[in-house]
């Protein structure tokens, strides 16, 4: 017990006791972290090397049923590099990521600077907003705006009609899938909001109020104010938010997918819907993994500059 | 020659000058902060109002859900669709499946959290920053990218349709966050305060369980509060895992509520009102418990 090291024993054992000391102060962190490491190491990076093993195999419901796979090497990348379908959803999701994390970031910083400017009425009540929309789950907000967005009876139609944007009574949005991506980026940047905007605010109440009225006594207009005092101080958090929203906007499955009642059309493939499709659609496991690969090696890029980021802001280096 | 009075005149007309800026000014900053405060305003209504039509949906008959021009409020008012939704086949199962599921995770998740915390927070010990960043990138890796893994993971030990290979999966899929952010809780904690208690002839054990557990508490609720908001809302993991429909979870009941007939609004937005509602109630808790400030001014720096 810890008390009898502590306690002023008649005759202490200087050897044994710091021998026990450096034991305990070796091993307790290491045996405090392993459990977590052996989660993490076994349900995730294990499967991610498996991943990478899999890419390389040929592996469809035969090998499934044997739990074996067989070698091709690199042939399921030489085909998916052939396959115009994939150019084609590569394209697409680079696109929509884009658009998302664009109008995500444009709209939650705009947010977050007239947040500063409101009363605190406002202030209270634009927050609960955000916090409701933010807690809503995302299977719960597809269902709401695939309601919404109706041909038939959805409030959208009966606005837009109203409001004289054009005839839309009866007008199937996911007809064409130029309209229905738009639909699903405002899905998916209605959802990400919450999330950047009260992070960027909470950076933004960080800033140094002095730094800005010094700005202001020099004569700097609000734009450059924003644009020379704010933004540069705002950096890290900006780059982190921006990584996290292509993080989970490239590999964007749950909205599309149930938008489109579990049946998107290949207009509709993003890179995550088109490794599930080749997998467990048409169980080609192998091939799915090596899309999956490719899904992952473009974010590792983005991943690079989350985490020396989120190291330089932590500080823990 | 200068009256003497020259400069209190000048000073005078100036002030005056000042005071009509002034009311100038202040005209145009009450009118620039009521156009802030309208655009807040108007923000908010956009935001809430799908959550407003999910509700107002759920509530309304259903020939009012089906009308041509939509009723604003949901009157006359029913409960019909939420008594349809409860008794449609697999809810009250999935319901039991979802609470098991993020129960049982979530129990696992914080004993492992708290301890990897204690561990990196309190030690300094080779490899540390290596675990450190081994815990932010990991978070980084997208579920969507490792279900065939998975799937053919727990193929092979028999765990595909069954509970405990979803717990284990959402299990993983929350720890680096839970490990980060608890480690904040813990690293807030001043050592100083355990050091005392150990002074006063605690043991660094008891030190430890009686001062910095009871404080790191919100930090345990709010972590807790996160996991279990992943793990309710997940969808793809649970869908690809779960096959037959009395093991499934709510969200993947939800997301597959249609009939022959396309979907049933009133009573699917019923069910997306009750899959909601505890995620925004701890989202409310969670808010109050990371107010914080607990151990603020304990010790002077």
């Amino acid at each position: 017990m810890g008390v009898a090291i502590l306690a002023p024993d008649p005759e202490p054992d200087p050897p044994m006791l710091r021998r026990r000391a450096w034991l305990r102060s070796n091993f307790l962190p290491y045996a405090l972290i392993s459990p977590s490491v052996a989660v993490i190491g076994g349900i995730l990076a294990f499967p991610l090397g498996m991943l990478v093993w899999l890419s390389l195999q040929h592996y469809g419901l035969r090998e499934l049923i044997a739990h074996q796979g067989r070698w091709v090497g690199l042939d399921n990348y030489r085909s998916i590099l052939v396959d115009p379908l994939f150019h084609q959803v590569i394209v697409r999701s680079l696109l929509f990521t884009f658009a998302c994390v664009v109008l995500t970031l444009v709209l939650s910083t705009l947010l977050s600077l007239l947040l500063l400017k409101v009363r605190r009425v406002v202030r209270v009540l634009v927050m609960s907003a955000l916090v409701f929309v933010w807690a809503t789950p995302v299977i719960v907000s597809v269902d709401i705006w695939q309601w919404m967005f109706d041909y038939e009876f959805g409030v959208m139609n009966y606005l837009l009609t109203q409001l004289h944007v054009g005839n839309f009574i009866h007008h199937n949005w996911f007809d064409n899938p130029v309209q229905g991506l738009g639909v699903l980026v405002l899905v998916v940047v209605w959802g990400a909001i919450p999330f950047v905007t009260i992070t960027l605010f909470a950076g933004l109440l960080q800033v140094p109020s002095d730094v800005i009225d010094a700005a202001q006594v020099d004569g700097a207009g609000a734009w450059q104010r924003f644009w020379f005092v704010t933004a540069p101080i705002l950096k890290p958090i900006f780059l982190i938010v921006i990584c996290l929203s292509t993080i989970w906007d490239f590999g964007v499955f749950n909205q599309i997918y149930v938008m489109l009642n579990a049946r998107p059309s290949s207009d509709y493939f993003t890179i995550a819907i088109y490794s599930y499709r080749e997998s467990f659609g048409v169980t080609q496991y192998g091939l799915g993994a090596s899309i999956a690969v490719v899904m992952v090696i473009v974010l590792v890029f983005v991943t690079f500059f989350y985490v020396r980021e989120t190291v330089k802001v932590a500080e823990i280096a | 020659m200068i009256a003497p009075g020259t400069a209190q005149g000048v000073q005078l007309g100036r002030a005056r000058a000042e005071a009509q800026a002034n009311v100038e000014l202040n005209l145009w900053q009450r009118s620039k902060q009521l156009l802030f405060d309208a655009t807040g305003v108007a923000v908010a209504v956009l935001m809430l109002f799908p959550i407003y039509w999910m509700v107002a949906t759920a509530f309304k008959p259903g020939r009012d859900i089906l009308a041509l021009t939509p009723k604003w409020f949901p009157s006359p008012f029913t409960l019909q669709n939420f008594r349809d939704a409860i008794a449609r086949p697999f809810f009250l199962e999935d319901v039991r499946n979802s609470v098991i599921i993020v129960a049982v995770m979530l129990a696992l998740a914080l004993a492992l959290a708290f301890l990897a915390a204690v561990g990196t927070a309190r030690f300094g010990f080779k490899g540390r920053t290596a675990f450190l960043v081994m815990i932010i990138a990991v978070q980084m890796v997208p579920l969507n990218a490792l279900i065939i893994p998975l799937y053919l993971m727990l193929d092979s030990v028999g765990q595909v349709d069954a509970l405990p290979g979803v717990i284990a999966v959402y299990l993983a899929a929350v720890l680096p966050f839970m490990v980060w952010t608890l480690r904040g809780f813990v690293a807030n904690i001043p050592v100083e305060l355990e050091e005392s208690a150990m002074i006063d002839g605690c043991t660094r054990v008891g030190a430890f369980l009686r001062i910095t557990f009871p404080l790191v508490g919100p930090g345990l609720v709010a972590t807790a509060i996160f996991g279990f908001i992943q793990a309710w809302n997940e969808y793809i993991i649970a869908y690809v895992l779960l096959s037959s429909p009395t093991n499934q979870t709510l969200t993947v009941w939800l997301a597959s509520f249609t009939t022959n007939h396309g979907p049933e609004w009133g009573p699917l937005m019923a069910g997306a009102t009750l899959t909601g509602l505890p995620v925004v109630a701890f989202f409310l808790v969670l808010q109050r418990y990371l107010a914080g400030g607990l151990t603020a001014g304990a010790v002077k720096g």
